[in-house]
């Protein structure tokens, strides 16, 4: 497995100047597309001076958007913990019938455009929405306030978990925790000193990913956020507004701080991707020589 | 703690895994489970944990019926074939897993605990590996430290999954060999999986050997390798040679011999087809024909390395049979390739063919 620094035999080697074609293509590719972009959005923000880029977050709207995107990620990212855990347990515990249905309908935020994703629950919540009149003469509020935004984040984000543990789970199997009821652990017992230990870098690998998008998701919360300002506008959402109104160091500013996010997260993904690919082979090594 | 098991059944979907089995091992046996994969030996052993539950029928423990017992409660030791140790904790904390999670009133002290921990550890010679995980061990110390793992709760019966079959031969052997001793000392009844007839006949004190979800038999291991009671455990303990024939009156007609029956099978195939069995220690060779009755057949290889030798021979109608000798029988034959011998059956069984 590719892991390794193997050595490629002479014979599948290209030819240098084909190698060194193919890394300068790469290189410019990713210099284009990835760190130019990158660069540009800490120049602008620092281009009129730290003090500059520091006020765009004193403005009250924009605290507040920080407040509502920390707020979201707080929210959904436990519920799609749990989410994800119990239907990766499902899924690789059990035969049922259904089982192929549910494992796509996980799939299904992957392959729906995030706009349809946000357009369904204007559908089903807004006021010209199926539950559009009961929802008003109860006086709650979906559509344009923060449960519909955690409502959208919830749904774009819930595959991460579910989708990083499945795969784990299954090259595992279920014997440990066989073990562990045969032994008389009680069920939670089991679950967290067997099943939950066992996982545990593929676990914290899905909740970062979750986190990431959950905080960055721009789609799907602009249809049911309503860019209500001070109230349902997110961090994503916040930058687009400031943009348009030619606020560009305040713009830049707030993409600076979620660009900077976005690079944290990612050193903590290649951190626990580490562990979890150790993981993932001592359980492949494991099955194969029959393992513990 | 006797067994029963009273006419359990049980499928997976359409798959019908275990047909109305029933089975009784008396305290202190240690049984093998033996068949071929799908034969539904693992499916029972999983049954009598509670690891899966029966459709039909009822298991019983010591006249107790436990069939609605689940698992955790059943007390039962089971050790899985590939060991399936907690990778995260120590040797020492495996063994302890299961005195640790009793409910507070019966767990017994903290010092306790690691005392039994370190007798068990003794006992299957791994009192230095406390501190190591599981990954630091070989294949038979792992399987060794899930059996303590096992044992620590002192369960009401062990329950072993093909408990060697992950290793390779030379520990195989000792393990088992290991694994008797164990029993020996501890008179727990015990059942294991295994589909090696080897390991069942050798360290198992009866032998259950099963078929398409069925029992054909349950014997000692003497019984079931000398005495089968169908062709398929006839078949599946060893090599068999096998000769199509028509039971007459007191004789089964063979194409070139005829042979003498008892009176048992004389009544079951009066008059019918039937297929004579004979392992290939009952064959005898000769190199010139007697009085006795045999037919010719030609050598085709010798596999002298052993203690026995192997010769096998293509009958009359082409038909391969293998003969099993003595090392100085053969000297006297001087069996080559090419050579033609006459074939006499020391010992027979008839079957339905």
């Amino acid at each position: 497995m590719g892991s390794g620094g193997r050595a490629v035999a002479p014979v599948a080697r290209e030819p240098w100047l084909v190698r060194a074609l193919l890394v300068a293509v790469t290189l410019g590719f990713l210099a284009l597309f990835l760190l130019v972009p990158l660069a540009a959005v800490f120049v602008e923000a620092l281009r009129d001076g730290w003090h500059a880029a520091a006020a765009a977050f004193t403005d009250k709207d924009a605290a507040s958007a920080v407040k509502l995107t920390l707020l979201v990620a707080a929210i959904v990212v436990p519920l799609n913990t749990a989410f994800g855990l119990a239907a990766a347990w499902l899924l690789a515990r059990h035969r049922f019938a259904g089982r192929q249905l549910l494992m796509t309908l996980i799939d299904l935020p992957f392959a729906v455009s995030p706009v349809v994703s946000g357009l369904v629950f204007v559908l089903l919540f807004g006021l010209q929405g199926w539950f559009g009149p009961w929802l008003r003469d109860h006086d709650i509020k979906i559509i344009f306030a923060v449960p519909g935004i955690v409502l959208a984040t919830c749904f774009i984000t819930f595959p991460f978990v579910a989708r990083e543990l499945l795969p784990l789970m299954q090259e595992q199997g279920s014997d440990a925790e066989e073990a562990a009821l045969s032994l008389g652990a009680s069920g939670w017992r089991t679950f967290f000193l067997v099943t939950l230990p066992n996982v545990k870098w593929a676990l914290l690998y899905g909740v970062i990913l979750c986190n990431a998008r959950a905080m960055g998701e721009f789609g799907a919360v602009s249809v049911v956020s309503g860019h209500i300002r001070g109230r349902t506008n997110t961090m994503p959402l916040h930058v687009e507004i400031l943009y348009n109104e030619y606020q560009f160091t305040a713009a830049f500013a707030m993409a600076a701080l979620l660009a900077l996010l976005a690079l944290g997260t990612l050193a903590a993904k290649s951190l626990v991707e580490w562990r979890v690919r150790r993981q993932l082979r001592l359980a492949l090594l494991h099955a194969r020589q029959g393992g513990a | 703690m006797s067994v029963e098991v009273r006419r359990v059944s049980k499928s997976f979907g359409k798959f019908p895994a275990l047909k109305r089995v029933s089975l009784t091992v008396p305290t202190g046996r240690l049984v093998a489970l033996l068949g071929p994969s799908g034969s539904g030996k693992t499916t029972l052993l999983r049954a009598i944990a509670g690891l899966e539950e029966v459709d039909h029928g009822e298991i019983l423990f010591h006249g107790e019926d436990v069939s609605a017992v689940p698992l955790r409660e059943r007390k039962v030791g089971f050790v899985f074939q590939h060991y399936a140790l907690f990778r995260h904790m120590t040797v020492m904390d495996n063994v302890a897993f299961g005195l640790r999670s009793r409910p507070r009133r019966d767990r017994p002290p903290r010092h306790e605990i690691s005392k039994r921990v370190r007798e068990l550890l003794k006992r299957v010679q791994l009192q230095d590996f406390g501190g190591r995980y599981p990954h630091q061990l070989s294949g038979g110390q792992r399987q060794r430290v899930a059996l303590a793992r096992a044992l620590a709760v002192e369960p009401r019966v062990l329950l072993l999954d093909e408990p060697f079959g992950a290793l390779d031969a030379k520990v195989r052997l000792d393990l088992r060999r290991w694994l008797r001793k164990i029993h020996d000392e501890l008179h727990i009844t015990s059942l294991f999986v295994t589909h090696d007839q080897e390991e069942a006949l050798d360290v198992a004190d009866s032998v259950v050997v099963m078929n398409h979800g069925r029992i054909e038999q349950d014997g000692s291991p003497d019984d079931v390798f000398h005495q089968p009671a169908t062709a398929f455990v006839m078949d599946f303990l060893g090599q068999v040679n096998r000769f199509p024939g028509l039971v007459d009156e007191d004789r089964v007609k063979l194409d070139m011999l005829h042979l003498p029956v008892d009176e048992a099978t004389m009544k079951a195939f009066a008059g019918r087809a039937a297929m004579v069995y004979a392992r290939p220690h009952e064959l005898g060779l000769s190199a010139q024909p007697d009085a006795r009755p045999s037919f010719p057949a030609t050598v085709r290889r010798v596999h002298a390395a052993g203690p026995r030798v192997r010769i096998e021979l293509v009958g009359p109608h082409n038909e391969r049979l293998v003969a099993d000798l003595p090392q100085d029988e053969v000297a006297a034959l001087r069996p080559v390739p090419g050579v033609q011998l006459h074939v006499r059956l020391l010992r027979w069984r008839v079957f339905a063919s």
